[in-house]
Formats: C-alpha cells, sequence, structure tokens
C-alpha cells in the first residue's frame, strides 16, 4: 500500500483541479484563490534548501556539547579525521580571524550585558547543543559517523537554568560578566506624559476598591517549524553563495557582510522555498557562519542540515516569562491602573531581538482598554539554556495573556460576566484613532460589533445556561467558557519608531515590478515568504491594480541578487508594509506608462484615464493596453522626447504607524473533575484585520494560529531537566498536536480597514497565537471556579487540572514529577539482545 | 537522523531469520515494523551491526482459528487486526485497544509481535494479550515453545524471548460473547498512554459473571488488576457496585513519574479508568 511521489503530485494535481478557480473573476482582491504555491509546497518537490547538490559538495555534522555549562579541556579529533572520507575536523582554533558573530541587533538599553556568541565556542560552553566542532566529509552519513568519534573533555560548571533562580546571581551563566542581570526597561505612563500615576492608582483601590494581584508564568516553547533550518554555502566564483533555511535572507547578509569582513557585495544569500518559521528562523545562527567558514576554509560547496534533534536543542526557544501583575479597579470593575513586572529568560545568549521581544509587552499589556495609568517593567536575565526569541507573537501572546486573564478575575472579584466588564473599559468605536497609556495611536477597530457576531456565533447565553446547569446538577463534567478580546500591533515597524527604541534596523519594505515584453509581470518583493503564501497574494494586488491576469503575474523572494533590498518576513509585517510598496511600485509603472502610451494614442496624457489594464482617452474608444505599452518599451522605436524608454519601478514604503487587527475570541472548554482532562467543546472567534485580500489563506492563518496559541495552554512545554538536559528533546516528550486534537473551529471577520497603508490591510499572522491561549485557559479557570479555583499554570495537563481540583483552595496547579523522556538512553537493557521485536535502546 | 551504519539482512523463512540471528550474535537487531526501534536507531541510543528485517517472512503474517483459540502471527499489523472479523469477533479486546494505537500510519507499519517483544510498559497490546490470557509461541534452533503471557513480560522492555530465539506467533483464547474495552488517557492522539485500562467481561444478564482486566503503564510490564477481577465476578454492573471494585485498580502497582503526571495521579486515573473500562465493556 505504498504511495509513489509521483501519485501524491497526481492527488494534489487533482485536488487542485477539483477546487473552481475563478480566474477571470475582478476583482481579484477579495478572491479565495487556492495559493499557486500549494502543488510544489505540498509534495515536496521544490527548492528546499536541503534539496540542493552542488558538484563537489561536502557535508557538515557539528559535535555539540552535552553540558549546559562547561570548560574545555581538550578537544582530540584524530579518530574522527582518520575515519572514512573525513576531509577535515575543525574547532574554533582553527579561525584565528573568528567565523561571524551571532549579533544581537536589538540592546534595549545601552547598559544591556551581552555576551558575545561566538558560532563556534571556544573554550567554555554556555548552553547544551553548543558547537564545539564540526565535522566535514563526502556524505552527511560519514560526517554524522565522524562526529561520534570526535573527543571532547569538559570540566562542568555550575549552571543556572530558571529565571528566578539567575536573579540571584548565586551561580553565573557567564562567570566573566559577574551577573546574570542583562537589562532592565521602564515604560511608565506618568513619567511619559501618557497617563497617571500607577502606584497612587493601586494605592487609592486598596482603600476603596479592587486590586488583583496574580503570578503567571509563560512556559518555554519550541517554535517547531517542519522543515529542519539547512545551509548550503558554494564559495566558488566571484561570489560566495548560501542558501539558507532562513526568514531572513536580507538581514543575514548583512550581518555576515558585518560581522566577518567579507564585502556585503561579494556576498548573495538565497531563501529558497522555506518549510515555516514562526520567527524560529528569525536569527543569523551558529550554524550559518559555521558552514559559511567551512566552505571558505575548503574553498568547495558545503552543505549542513540539522536533524530534528538538534533542532529542538539548538535553535532558539521562545515565551519563558514570569509576570508579576497589579491591576487596581473601583469595586465595580472600571480599571484604574495595572502595573507589569517581567522577568524573562533570554537562555545562555542575547539573539538577533532577544531582549527586545518581552519589551514589545510594554504596548500591548494595557491592550484594548483605557487605562488611566500604567506602569511596565521588564528585567531580563541570561542562563544556561537555549537561546530565547521571537516565537509566532514575539512578546504580544504574553502581554495578552496576562491582561486577558486579568480581566476574567476582575470579572469575578465585581461578580459580573467578563464580556460585560471589557465592555466597561475598552474603547468604544468611535474613540478611533486612540492613543494608548502606553502611548502607541491605535488606527482603527471595532471592538462592539465584533463582540456582538462572536456572542451570536458561539450561542452565548445557551452555553452559559448550560454551564449553570452543569453547576447545579454537580456534573461531573464541568463547563467553562474563556473570552479574550485581544489586539496586537503589527506591520513592523515604523523606521523612526525602531530608531528610537534603539533597534539595528529599520521597518521599511521595498518592491520592485517589471513589465515583460510578452506582457508578464515580475513583481520582486523583499518579503521572504515561508509559507505564508505571499506569491498568491501579492499577485491578486498587481492584477487588480495593473489591470493584468493574474496568471500572468510572477512573484520573486529570497534571493538577495534578484530581491536585493527588503527586509524580509516576521511580526506581521509582509502585507501591511511589503503590499502597500507593491502598490506604490504598480502605480509608478502606471504613471511612467501613461507617456508612453499618450505617444501611441497620440492623445495628451492629460486626456488618458487608465482602468482594467487599459489607457482610453477619456470621451473616445480610443485606447491601448499596459502590456502594450510594455512591447513597445522593449522595442523603443518610436518613443516622445525626455522620456526613458522604460516603465519598470520600484518603491520602498515606511509605515507611519503599526496597524492593529483585533478579536473576540470565545472557547468553551469541558473539564472532567475526575480525571482533570479537558475537551475543547467550541471555539468561535472574530477578526477585525481590516481589508482582506484572500480570505481563503487568511482562514488558514487563523486556524493554524489557534491551534499554535491552543497548545501553549494545553500541550507545549520545554522542559530541562536539573543538569540542563532537555527533556522534551523529541516530539515523543514534546507534545505537539496535530489535527486529531482540534476541534472544527468557526472564524469569521469584521472590517475596520486600517488607515496606515493604502489597502487597509492589517496583519494576520499571529492573532491567532495571540489571542487564542488565553481564551483556553480562561476557559478552563471558569469551569472550576465555583470550588475557589482561579489558576492553572500552562501547560493546563489534565495531572495539574485534577491536582489543583483535589487541593481546590490554596494552590497554583503546580505539579512535580520526575521527568524523563520516552526515548532515553539509560532505559533498562533487554536481557536478550537479537530476539525479535524491535530491541530495547540500549 | 542518521543511523549509524548496519548490514541489513531481509530473510523470507523464519530458518533463515533464525540463522541470520545466530550469526549477528549479539550485535544483530531484529526489526518487526520498527515504529520502536527506528527512532531509537536515529537517535543513535543504538547501533547494531546487523538489523534483520522479518517484514518478509510471508508465514508469520495473518490471522487463524485454531479450535478453541486464534493464532495469530507475529509480523501482523495492527492495521490487519483491525481489518479482521476474527478478532472482533472473538478477542474483541484487542480490536478495542489496537483501535488506539497512535495514528494510522503507525497501525500500518507496527506489527503485534514487534510491540509485544519490545514491552514497553505504555505499548497498547500487552495488556489485552495479558488480560484474555494469552500465550506466545517462541521459536528457536530447538523449535518452538510456548509461554503464559503472564510469564512473558519479566521487566521493563525485557520478556522471556530468549538468545537467538524470534516470538513468531500469538495465541489468543477465544472470548467470543465477552464485551470489551480500552480506555486509553493520554493528552495528544498519538501519544503514549499515560495510563490506559483494558477489561472484558461476560456478561450474565445483568450480572457480570466474569471479568479480565489488563492495565497498560503501571509498572514496568502489563497488569492484571487480579482483585478488582475477583470483586467483580457475580457483581451487579452498576456504577456504584463496578466503581466500588475499581478502587482498588491500583493495588500493587508500581507506575512511573514523568512529564504526563506522576505515579500518584496514574493510580488514580487507573481507578477511574478501569469504572469506566468495566461499564463500557458490559455495555453501560
Amino acid at each position: 500500500m505504498s504511495v509513489s511521489p509521483d501519485a501524491l503530485v497526481e492527488i494534489a494535481e487533482d485536488v487542485v483541479a477539483a477546487e473552481p478557480q475563478d480566474s477571470g473573476a475582478r476583482p481579484e482582491i477579495g478572491n479565495p484563490r487556492l495559493r499557486k504555491e500549494d502543488r510544489r509546497l505540498i509534495t515536496g518537490r521544490t527548492k528546499w534548501t536541503d534539496n540542493i547538490v552542488l558538484p563537489g559538495m561536502l557535508h557538515l555534522a557539528m559535535v555539540r556539547s552535552p553540558h549546559a555549562h562547561a570548560k574545555i579541556v581538550s578537544i582530540d579529533a584524530s579518530a574522527a579525521k582518520d575515519a572514512p572520507n573525513v576531509v577535515d575536523v575543525v574547532t574554533a582554533a582553527d579561525f584565528p580571524d573568528g567565523m561571524g558573530v551571532c549579533a544581537n541587533a536589538w540592546p534595549i538599553t545601552p547598559d544591556q550585558v551581552t555576551p558575545d556568541h561566538l558560532p563556534m565556542a571556544v573554550d567554555r560552553v554556555a548552553c547544551a547543543g553548543e558547537i564545539v566542532a564540526a565535522v566535514v566529509a563526502r556524505s552527511a552519513a560519514e560526517a554524522r559517523d565522524a562526529a561520534e568519534l570526535v573527543d571532547v573533555e569538559y570540566e562542568e560548571l555550575p549552571a543556572v537554568f530558571d529565571a528566578q533562580e539567575a536573579m540571584t546571581d548565586q551561580i553565573l551563566a557567564h562567570p566573566d560578566k559577574g551577573t546574570n542581570k542583562c537589562a532592565f526597561w521602564k515604560l511608565d505612563s506618568a513619567e511619559a506624559g501618557t497617563g497617571g500615576n500607577v502606584d497612587e492608582a493601586i494605592a487609592k483601590a486598596r482603600e476603596d476598591g479592587i486590586v488583583i494581584e496574580r503570578e503567571y508564568r509563560q512556559q518555554r516553547l519550541v517554535p517547531a517549524f517542519m522543515e529542519p533550518r539547512s545551509t548550503v554555502v558554494d564559495p566558488t566564483g566571484e561570489q560566495i553563495t548560501m542558501w539558507s533555511a532562513t526568514q531572513i535572507p536580507h538581514i543575514l547578509r548583512f550581518l555576515i557582510a558585518a560581522t566577518t569582513g567579507i564585502p556585503e557585495s561579494k556576498v548573495r544569500v538565497i531563501a529558497p522555498d522555506v518549510g515555516g518559521g514562526f520567527g524560529g528562523k528569525l536569527q543569523t545562527t551558529p550554524e550559518e557562519f559555521v558552514t559559511l567558514a567551512v566552505a571558505r576554509r575548503l574553498a568547495k560547496p558545503v552543505k549542513y542540515t540539522e536533524t530534528r534533534s538538534e533542532s529542538l536543542v539548538s535553535a532558539h526557544h521562545g515565551r519563558d516569562q514570569y509576570q508579576k501583575l497589579t491591576l487596581a479597579a473601583t469595586k465595580d470593575g472600571a480599571v484604574t491602573g495595572l502595573k507589569v513586572e517581567l522577568l524573562a529568560n533570554l537562555g545562555a545568549y542575547v539573539a538577533i531581538v532577544g531582549g527586545g521581544v518581552p519589551v514589545l509587552g510594554a504596548w500591548m499589556f494595557n491592550a484594548i482598554y483605557k487605562f488611566p495609568a500604567y506602569q511596565f517593567n521588564c528585567q531580563t536575565v541570561l542562563t544556561n539554556t537555549t537561546w530565547v526569541d521571537a516565537y509566532r507573537g514575539a512578546g504580544r501572546p504574553e502581554a495578552t495573556y496576562g491582561i486577558e486573564r486579568l480581566m476574567d478575575e476582575l470579572a469575578a472579584e465585581v461578580g459580573v460576566d467578563p464580556l460585560v466588564i471589557r465592555e466597561k473599559n475598552w474603547i468604544t468605536h468611535e474613540e478611533f484613532p486612540f492613543t494608548s497609556v502606553a502611548g502607541m495611536v491605535y488606527d482603527s477597530g471595532n471592538y462592539e460589533v465584533a463582540t456582538a457576531r462572536a456572542k451570536e456565533l458561539f450561542d452565548y447565553d445557551a452555553l452559559r445556561a448550560e454551564q449553570k446547569q452543569r453547576r447545579e446538577s454537580q456534573d461531573p463534567v464541568q463547563l467553562g467558557i474563556g473570552v479574550s478580546t485581544f489586539t496586537e500591533m503589527c506591520g513592523l515597524a515604523p523606521s523612526r519608531v525602531l530608531g528610537s527604541l534603539s533597534y539595528g534596523a529599520g521597518g521599511w519594505e521595498s518592491a520592485s515590478i517589471r513589465m515583460l515584453p510578452t506582457g508578464k509581470v515580475e513583481v520582486i518583493t523583499g518579503t521572504s515568504p515561508h509559507g505564508q503564501g505571499h506569491e498568491t497574494a501579492w499577485s491578486q494586488i498587481v492584477a487588480d491594480r495593473l489591470g493584468v491576469p493574474f496568471e500572468d503575474v510572477e512573484v520573486l523572494h529570497g534571493d538577495t541578487q534578484v530581491a536585493y533590498k527588503g527586509l524580509d518576513t516576521y511580526g506581521s509585517r509582509s502585507l501591511v508594509v511589503g503590499g502597500e510598496a507593491i502598490v506604490r511600485a504598480a502605480d509608478k509603472v502606471i504613471e511612467k506608462a501613461k507617456g508612453f502610451a499618450a505617444h501611441l494614442l497620440e492623445a495628451n496624457a492629460d486626456d488618458l484615464e487608465f482602468a482594467s489594464g487599459r489607457y482610453t482617452v477619456k470621451g473616445t474608444d480610443q485606447g491601448v493596453g499596459i502590456t502594450d505599452v510594455a512591447l513597445a518599451t522593449f522595442a523603443s522605436h518610436n518613443y516622445p522626447e525626455g522620456i526613458e524608454p522604460g516603465i519598470d519601478a520600484d518603491a520602498t514604503f515606511d509605515p507611519d504607524n503599526f496597524s492593529f487587527p483585533h478579536g473576540t475570541h470565545l472557547c468553551a472548554m469541558e473539564v472532567d473533575t475526575e480525571t482533570g482532562e479537558t475537551t475543547m467543546r467550541k471555539y468561535v472567534c472574530v477578526d477585525d484585520i481590516g481589508h482582506i485580500i484572500n480570505p481563503l489563506i487568511v482562514e488558514g492563518q487563523v486556524h493554524g494560529g489557534l491551534v499554535q496559541g491552543i497548545a501553549q495552554a494545553l500541550w507545549e512545554e520545554a522542559v530541562f531537566d536539573d543538569n540542563g538536559t532537555l527533556v522534551t528533546g523529541s516530539f515523543v516528550d514534546y507534545t505537539l498536536p496535530t489535527a486529531a486534537d482540534t476541534i472544527s473551529f468557526v472564524t469569521e471577520n469584521t472590517t475596520s480597514p486600517s488607515t496606515t497603508n493604502t489597502l487597509g490591510t492589517k496583519g494576520v499572522g499571529e492573532a491567532g497565537t495571540i489571542a487564542s491561549t488565553p481564551a483556553v485557559v480562561n476557559a478552563i479557570v471558569d469551569a472550576l471556579r465555583p470550588l475557589g479555583i482561579h489558576d492553572i499554570r500552562m501547560p493546563c495537563t489534565p495531572e495539574r487540572v485534577w491536582k489543583a481540583i483535589q487541593s481546590a483552595g490554596a494552590h497554583d496547579g503546580a505539579a512535580t514529577a520526575e521527568v524523563a523522556p520516552h526515548f532515553h538512553d539509560d532505559a533498562p537493557t533487554n536481557a536478550d539482545p537479537g530476539t525479535t521485536g524491535e530491541g530495547s535502546p540500549q | 537522523m542518521i543511523p549509524a551504519a548496519f548490514e541489513y539482512v531481509a530473510p523470507t523463512t523464519v530458518a533463515d531469520a533464525l540463522a541470520a540471528l545466530a550469526e549477528g550474535g549479539d550485535e544483530a537487531k531484529v526489526l518487526a515494523g520498527g515504529q520502536s526501534l527506528l527512532p531509537i536507531l536515529r537517535m543513535r541510543l543504538n547501533a547494531p551491526e546487523t538489523v534483520v528485517d522479518l517484514g518478509r517472512i510471508e508465514a508469520l503474517r495473518g490471522i487463524r482459528e485454531d479450535g478453541d483459540a486464534l493464532v495469530i502471527g507475529a509480523m501482523t499489523t495492527y492495521a490487519d487486526l483491525l481489518a479482521s472479523d476474527l478478532v472482533r469477533e472473538h478477542a474483541a479486546l484487542v480490536h478495542a485497544a489496537i483501535a488506539e494505537v497512535a495514528d494510522p500510519q503507525i497501525r500500518h507499519r507496527g506489527t503485534i509481535g514487534g510491540a509485544l517483544v519490545h514491552a514497553d510498559p505504555a505499548g497498547d497490546v500487552g495488556a489485552p494479550v495479558l488480560a484474555l490470557d494469552g500465550e506466545l509461541v517462541i521459536t528457536g534452533a530447538d523449535g518452538e515453545r510456548t509461554v503464559a503471557a503472564a510469564d512473558f513480560f519479566e521487566d521493563l522492555f525485557t520478556t522471556a524471548v530468549g538468545d537467538g530465539e524470534l516470538l513468531t506467533a500469538v495465541r489468543i483464547p477465544k472470548h467470543t460473547g465477552w464485551g470489551a474495552a480500552y480506555e486509553k488517557f493520554v493528552r495528544v492522539a498519538h501519544q503514549w498512554s499515560i495510563v490506559a485500562v483494558a477489561a472484558t467481561v461476560r456478561m450474565d444478564g445483568d450480572t457480570i459473571a466474569e471479568a479480565k482486566i489488563g492495565l497498560t503503564n503501571m509498572g514496568s510490564t502489563p497488569l492484571r488488576a487480579k482483585a478488582v477481577e475477583s470483586a467483580l465476578a457475580g457483581s451487579a454492573a452498576t456504577a456504584t457496585a463496578v466503581g466500588a471494585a475499581a478502587a482498588s485498580a491500583a493495588e500493587g502497582t508500581t507506575p512511573p513519574s514523568d512529564l504526563n503526571g506522576d505515579a500518584d495521579y496514574r493510580r488514580h486515573l487507573a481507578t477511574v479508568l478501569t469504572r469506566r473500562a468495566v461499564l463500557a465493556a458490559a455495555g453501560r
């Protein structure tokens, strides 16, 4: 019953063919097209980095530290060097001029403690998985075999893993730094002039109002993209070419030049098709620098592809915060102030934007609400764990979780429905644009409409009635309803704002449009899709704008020699920033072609109008198509004086502001009080992301985002043991959900067009992840609140839920358990090796 | 995820497989579906010199009746067992348990024999085979011997299959007309059992005439909940009566503690799941 690759392609083509495609329909914007990328991405018949094979190409395997913190005493590579087909074994000592640096591009304060992050450890490792040597062989298998033969002697050093423990500075992650404290960053509304004094608000609420104080834990997560990271470097020829499974080819090229001394003009970086990232590939990695250095040293093409086990421990992690929150309110639930104290674990090194990710919460904890006073404090610390950086939502999910959990707590304290408490505090639609207490200007929104629609789709009142009935009958399966009314800031980012935050780059995006003589259109974008469907959506925008068929538009991206200028894809920025750049490039093409069209029509340019791909002379039926103009400029046999013979155009767009999507998410969870098992009953979300280019892509983004957010609530956590070994080091123990674990979501949209781009669009890539986590936990807590339970630590495992129920009254749901991976190397030995069956782990 | 190099042998007869094993000695491993062996090899937790693949031995596949028993070839896949009317009719507990194994991909590769000899206590086939008083047919150079399931599982990943031997068949006494249920507790669908309970009952009207109960992942081997079985014999099939009997389900067990739950939580789960499994098996 095996299925051949060809058969798979046929199946995929059948699926694609079965879907009605109305290619002649106008407008393209709003058309729920299947993605033009789907066929090659679903079948895998495409240019993944690992599929690239070059003549004479060598393969790398990394030797990584098993210890979280250790001195490297010696490295004996002699046996590995003698292994079959091994070409070289390298350590940091082989590169006296260095191999580049994994740079931190966003130091959040001038005095941030930033340990050097070299691609290969020199004399000390600061986390498990750090590279200490690399083996180069003629095949990947031989490199892997020989890597086992490299004998590294370590002297273990005391190690610190937990952020709270790190704050004591008793054990130092980097002894030479003298402290684990990395940076402290603060926003105070009284000091900024955007609001009142939060301590006064809290003091007043203690006298005659309500004060809610909670500590929440944002557990550490693994981005777990589908395609493992892979890099190929070809140093032959005039330029060095690097293919890499990255979200950020342009930034990578810049940082290679900036940290290795190779002239930027001698480096070409290509991100071919990339299989997911979720922020996990928003990084310049040790593996990329090591592959580059080895290829240059040997003057041969070299490939490195990580194993999944390597990926889980060495690709950056996400989240890992402690949140201490204090909310002040009047007795009837009007919030008067919010104080946030964050402690963020950055891991062993400050990653490219790792220090800044928790700081993004500064503008998000106040969410959709009108808080009179606000203070945000963020302390980052270094530990001997895997580095931490952006993961889908990056700072905004953490903040949204904190405030949306608190609003439910406030509702419970006041004794009203959680939607009532939100309505009492939210910004009304008449108040946009609204300047928040954190100093952000929200462009547009309508929380009332989205919430009303979500309630209707959810059948909110009926579920509340069922909940009441189950409570009264003491049903062993209780029902909880969770609310999350979120907003987020996306469309990173106005360059001036980034500059004011000492971020190391701008936030603009670039686009070019090339009008080919055969009537085809090439769109070059500086965004770098890794599953988002930019090729489809960008084609839809251009097809509408230029009046050309969707099929005639080709989108090129991810190659710094083709898309020479760009800032890549992350932070739900590609459409709202990159899409607007495309619109502007298209408008320039239309304007440039107009002079040509006027000449061809022997008319005055001022008398021409452009619609549906044609210039016509007003009031006549005389006209010429824009693609005919393109052909005429190709020949250029006949063109007016003073006009250059070309209509191609470039545009760079720098937004004035972020865009602020929002939505109301409602979740019903059943909680089996006998076992602690939680089961999702219903999930409804109504998101407002402004105008939508492709509703099908949007729905896919929302569904995927929801599952990742739900997974944080219920399933995922990266856990280290007392030695700093990642216990959840495989997908047996890191419990990623599959489709079988989810239900059918109800998703809809309302439309409040953004005012920060002419398309009126807002980002959607992270919305589902940001909103869903608190909705789920709020629902579980809501089910159990009559028992006196007001929190369950994430992930809300059945054990944690059950233990909370058992000790209802005073608990945090935290479970302590010895931990070991399912497949572990000290598992008891099968007494009889060579027996039937599948053998044992030893 | 590249395993260390090994010799690959794919015999087509049991005799050839035994010969290959004898030749490989301590450095040989048997591939019987590979759903546990391959991850272990790819993570380099083990590096055998020889892998003997039983996948081409047709004689080890299939399900047949033999008097009052079913005989299941060791290389019969989960998917084949699920599709079998014989299994559904005479060993409904095996059907119920196997329906809960991992996902369709794994059920089409994994085999009953591979899982039994791997003897992971979190695996789903040990408890039903033990509960149904199955017998394991082991073949070696000296011929066949038969071991009761109760004697087969010796410890974590350790069975009665000796050096140079193969598990070739599983004999399950027919339990025709018995109700069956497998209550598997997991956090995500494709996960190993945190705890599972395999229960099968013979009803006499509204009374449970006889009950057999196997526990998954409540110790280093699959276990029988004998105290519960005794308490249920002749008991009414009511939630109260079954619940009272199930309260002793965790007696004498030594469940593990891990990320999914500590031993106390597993003991608690065993009692709840036993009650549910027995009631479901009794059609309640």
